[in-house]
Order: structure tokens, then sequence, then C-alpha cells
């Protein structure tokens, strides 16, 4: 009996470490006219809060955490500007979907520029 | 951006005199507009539309410190003014702690990455500790002044 507890354990510890490492990354433009100014980058942060996954946002100088206000600030993302998301944990690969949802595709429900 | 390109350090204020929110930035943009920073006239209007914006998500993003903003057509040049409060603001703040360092910012209508660049050079500093640590200690708007020119020229503050 005890052995077969003991099994049952390691195999689930397995499981969660594979899960714990998944990684995965992506390119992000940011497509409304104004950029992330503070209220995008509120929304930016609420999502990414909503993910067990560590998520990290760079700007090519600046990498900062994507659950932090303040450091998501701290990007100056203009419009135009690529965004790199690396996200890490079991739900990483949603968290980048759902990222991109809002970011490119909703472009924030912000206008985009004027042509 | 540096600190010196936006503060304007005539209206920085070391011992807010209101309490409460709306106070605080009446007290802030009247400072701007007695440094004459906007046109005849608008103080009102401005400071009504930065309580606005204020009210639908409050700018007191967190560890004592506040940024509230507006874009507005009647500025030509990205302006701040900077105040303190030994007492502590309440500020409706994300971490529903007291706000003691407020930075009252203001931008053209039409330069949206020079707003971007303000708020990226505003955080980088209030990010860090020892800078807000420093900040909240000014007594004087010369010691305000002396700290925010020795951080632009010091990223590490």
């Amino acid at each position: 009996m005890t052995t077969g507890w003991g099994n049952a354990i390691i195999e689930m510890q397995a499981e969660e470490d594979t899960l714990e490492n998944v990684e995965y990354e992506a390119e992000l433009e940011i497509k409304n006219a104004e950029g992330l100014h503070m209220r995008p980058a509120m929304q930016f942060v609420d999502i990414a809060n909503r993910f067990d996954s560590e998520i990290n946002v760079s700007n090519g100088e600046t990498d900062v955490d994507a659950k932090s206000i303040m450091n998501i600030s701290m990007l100056a993302a203009t419009c135009g500007t690529k965004l790199k998301i690396r996200a890490k944990g079991p739900d990483a690969q949603k968290a980048i979907i759902a990222l991109r949802e809002l970011v490119e595709e909703k472009h924030f429900d912000e206008p985009k520029p004027k042509r | 951006m540096k600190f010196r390109d936006f503060v304007c350090f005539e209206a920085t204020i070391t011992e807010l005199q209101a309490s409460d929110r709306e106070g605080v930035i009446a007290e802030l943009a009247a400072s701007l507009d007695k440094a004459g920073m906007f046109g005849d006239g608008k103080c009102e209007e401005i400071t009504n539309q930065i309580i606005k914006r204020e009210k639908e998500a409050s700018t007191g993003l967190g560890k004592g410190v506040a940024v509230p903003h507006i874009k507005h057509k009647a500025i030509k040049k990205l302006i701040a003014a900077v105040g303190l409060s030994s007492a502590g603001i309440d500020f409706l703040a994300l971490d529903k702690q007291p706000v003691y360092s407020v930075i009252l910012l203001i931008s053209p209508a039409d330069e949206p990455d020079k707003h971007l660049k303000a708020m990226e050079s505003i955080f980088k500093h209030l990010q860090q500790e020892r800078f807000r640590s420093f900040l909240r200690q000014c007594r004087t708007t010369q010691h305000l002044e002396d700290l925010l020119i020795e951080a632009d020229e010091d990223p590490s503050l």
C-alpha cells in the first residue's frame, strides 16, 4: 500500500514539474494610437494576473513583470512598439493567447492611428 | 526623458495643505496655473478633467505614490507638478494605502509618445525604494529640485 501511494506522488510531481517548466514566447505589436498608457496598461496587468504563470515583458531595453502596473508603466510602449512576452508555468500558452488578443486584436478597444 | 524636461520646479509643493484626492489635484493644478503653465481661465476646466479621469480609475498605483494625469488640448508642452504630504492622502490607491508623493502630469493632446516617455521616467524612479524614500523626506522645494536633478543623472536613484 505504502509503495503504491509513493509511486502516485512521484508521478504527480513529475507531471507538475513538466507543467511548471512550459515556456512560451511571443512578440506583440502595440497597435492603438495612444500606446500602452495607464488605462490599457491596467487591462494588460489585469489579464496577466488571471494566470498562474510567471510572465515577463521586454521592450528590448527593459524587462519587467507583466503583473505589476508600475513595471508596465516603465516600458514607454508607443504605437508600433514590439514587445516580447515570455510566460512560464502551467497556463503559459493560455496567457500568451489572451494577451495577444488584448494587444493585437482588440488593441485595448482603442482607435488605431489615422492614416 | 528627464525630470527637468517636464517638471515645473516653481510649482512644487513640499507640504500639501489638502488631505483628500480632489483637494490635492486642485492644489497642484492651481500651483501650475500660478506659474503660468495654463492658458487664461483654463485652470478650472483642467482640474475638473483630471478629477474626472481620476474617478475612472485611481492613479495611486501603490507604494505611497500617485500620478494623476490627463491629455489636454490647451497644453502645448508636457508639464508636471510634484506635491508631497507628510500626513498622507487617501487617494483610493490600488494597495489601499495612503499616498505621500503626487506627480501631476498634463500632456498635450496630440503627443501620446511624449506622454509615455514622461511616464517611463517617472516610474523608473518611483519604482525604486531609495528614490521614494528620498522624495518623501524633501522639506523644501530646493531639496526636491536637487533630488530630481540628481535622479536625472543617476538611473540607479
